[in-house]
């Protein structure tokens, strides 16, 4: 084929049958009339719906949230004069305190596709070197507990900063990281107290925060409560909570866009070990000693609890109130066992079943939103 | 007039593959240049390499005639310069104006925007206007992108680069999960950009479509730019005998 034979050929420009059409009057109109319709459809902005309301519809969280009412009911109607009182909510709110301020952090790790298995080691860290400073320092009066505060809640910071630097900087898989810091923050809390618990908690910090109340509530459920709540806030309502999501959503595009990835994710483990630290103190104050050996399975029970509230182990998905429901669950269960007599052991059984139907219905309720996404 | 972006020599290897070989470019102001060339010829990777998404072995970018360095993405965001992506690049579980603002965030006002309080209510209306003004088929600002459509997720983020594009769109085969209104659309925006004095970047498989919104025409093949055209002075088969060789015209006769 020539030059010549190119630019003296008729030149059929559009020998596409779309573009042919698009170039002829009729389509063109209809095209136009198609837009038009585009243009004046109803543009849903999120308005309509309460925002808490729209966030909670279709979420797992609902669902979840559906099942524990069914657990407490079921308990209510077996034993109403037990269950149903004050005193027993009080009691499985301050079963559920120092799990819902490491569920706080680990919503955060999971939400960004990561995982937090040394959490419960920092727990035990933070808290014996909290209870080491405040023996060498008497063992009581409120700077000593002011102090051995400060201690572990840096001591838990300093934990999560190591994790979140070697997932982010040394791309080291953070269920790896954390599966060494978790050995690795037991062993050096083991080998600080050749594995005995220590006991010397100032009695004021026991007495003000273990045992206190403020208008009948205890003060370890209130802690509990403004973390929980100041973690919804950040998490639903700033600028940091949606870097969150869109780091376990897709990271390339968070870094495309310019967000810095890496600072994120260590401020996120960071944030989880500080919460792991204020646990730590609000262990020694609640139970006036460490629990080396008492939190074997805290982790795991906290990232289950933050599973079944609808937090994807894929990233991206998660909310602060599924979180808060996942914890119930198993609380509720335990306490409603013992009450009604059933042997309390039933309740890891149930927990693990529930485990796996949360995330199955999950599933299963994503694929349905994709196949229905046209 | 000088050229809003202009790439010389760019030359870029993976492995043994001479993917880019001293590839040149250039777009003005307020023109669309259609990049086109067969599969592999280097398109995308030569977009990649002009704005920041991959290192390149040689060549300059020249920015209205200076000298720039373009190293990452944020560096060509800064000039003016968006691109959308064959992969889109979306958070497939966060809402179309969550996706359009990310990382540009309109935050509220005084100690609560200090604090990392954003002013969601607008993003969304800012991203209702943006859609609307496509012509998008996007319904809702909140649904997350996961759940929407191919057309709904490319008219998202052809959305967010127009939004935020003052100097050079590029656009790496928008319309190619596209139907025959929203494809329409898309032509009808790029015009609308040109319009407004942008360069528009255009890559395309569909000759139609590129004569039909291209001023020019420049054909890569092996890495390399063989032929710049004026869009109203050539056919289908000049350009396709370019892309593939058939037409050894070499880029100083056109």
């Amino acid at each position: 084929m020539s030059n010549d034979d190119v630019t003296n050929a008729p030149a059929p420009r559009s020998p596409d049958p779309v573009a042919e059409q698009s170039t002829s009057l009729g389509a063109t109109d209809h095209i136009s009339r198609a837009r038009d319709a585009n243009r004046n459809a109803a543009m849903d902005v999120g308005d309509a719906q309460g925002p808490l309301l729209q966030r909670l519809k279709g979420m797992q969280s609902i669902w979840i949230l559906g099942v524990l009412v069914l657990i407490t009911a079921f308990f209510a109607i077996k034993a109403p004069s037990q269950f149903m009182t004050g005193d027993n909510l009080i009691n499985i709110g301050q079963n559920l305190a120092i799990w819902a301020v490491l569920a706080v952090g680990m919503t955060f790790i999971i939400i960004t596709s990561g995982i937090d298995l040394s959490i419960a080691s920092v727990l035990v860290f933070s808290s014996v070197v909290s209870a080491l400073t405040m023996e060498k320092m008497g063992g009581s009066g409120w700077s000593t507990a002011a102090v051995g505060t400060a201690v572990a809640l840096v001591a838990g910071l300093l934990w999560g900063m190591l994790n979140g630097i070697v997932v982010a900087k040394a791309k080291v898989p953070p269920l790896i990281v954390t599966l060494g810091t978790m050995s690795i923050a037991l062993g050096f809390a083991q080998i600080i107290t050749g594995g005995l618990d220590i006991r010397s908690v100032p009695t004021e910090l026991q007495d003000a925060v273990g045992y206190g109340r403020i208008a009948g509530i205890p003060v370890i459920v209130i802690i509990a409560l403004i973390v929980v709540v100041l973690g919804g806030i950040l998490l639903h309502r700033t600028r940091f909570g949606l870097y969150t999501y869109a780091i376990g959503s897709n990271e390339v595009s968070a870094r495309r866009v310019g967000i810095n990835v890496d600072r994120k994710l260590i401020m996120i483990y960071a944030l989880a070990g500080f919460l792991g630290g204020l646990a730590g103190i609000m262990t020694l104050a609640q139970f006036g000693t460490t629990s080396i050996a008492g939190n074997s399975l805290t982790s795991l029970n906290v990232i289950a609890a933050v599973v079944i509230g609808g937090t994807s182990v894929f990233g991206g998905q998660g909310s602060m109130f599924g979180t808060m429901v996942g914890l119930f669950i198993p609380a509720v269960l335990q306490n409603g066992f013992v009450i009604i007599g059933v042997s309390p052991y039933w309740q890891t059984v149930a927990v693990g079943a529930i485990l796996i139907a949360a995330v199955y219905v999950d599933q299963q309720r994503r694929a349905a939103a994709l196949r229905g996404g046209k | 007039m000088t050229a809003v972006l202009e790439a010389r020599g760019i030359s870029r290897k993976f492995g043994h593959v001479q993917a880019l070989d001293s590839a040149d470019f250039d777009v003005f102001p307020g023109e669309v240049v259609a990049l086109i060339g067969d599969n592999g010829a280097g398109k995308s990777t030569l977009v990649k390499a002009i704005t920041g998404n991959l290192e390149i072995d040689a060549g300059e970018v020249l920015f209205d005639g200076n000298p720039v360095t373009i190293a990452t993405p944020q560096d060509a965001s800064e000039l003016g310069i968006e691109v959308v992506h064959q992969d889109l690049a979306l958070a497939p579980h966060l809402g179309p104006a969550q996706n359009m603002y990310l990382g540009r965030e309109i935050m509220r006002p005084g100690l609560l925007g200090k604090l990392g309080f954003m002013d969601t209510g607008r993003m969304r209306r800012g991203a209702a206007d943006a859609f609307r003004d496509l012509g998008s088929a996007v319904r809702s600002v909140v649904t997350p992108v996961g759940e929407m459509s191919g057309g709904q997720k490319q008219s998202v983020a052809i959305a967010r680069s127009v939004a935020w594009a003052d100097r050079v769109l590029f656009l790496d085969e928008p319309t190619a999960a596209l139907g025959v209104v929203q494809t329409q659309n898309v032509l009808d925006m790029i015009r609308r950009v040109r319009d407004k004095g942008l360069g528009v970047v255009l890559i395309s498989h569909s000759m139609p479509e590129v004569l039909d919104v291209a001023d020019r025409v420049q054909v890569l093949r092996l890495g390399h730019r063989v032929a710049t055209y004026q869009a109203k002075e050539t056919t289908i088969e000049e350009l396709v005998g370019a892309m593939t060789g058939a037409l050894d015209r070499r880029e100083d006769v056109a």
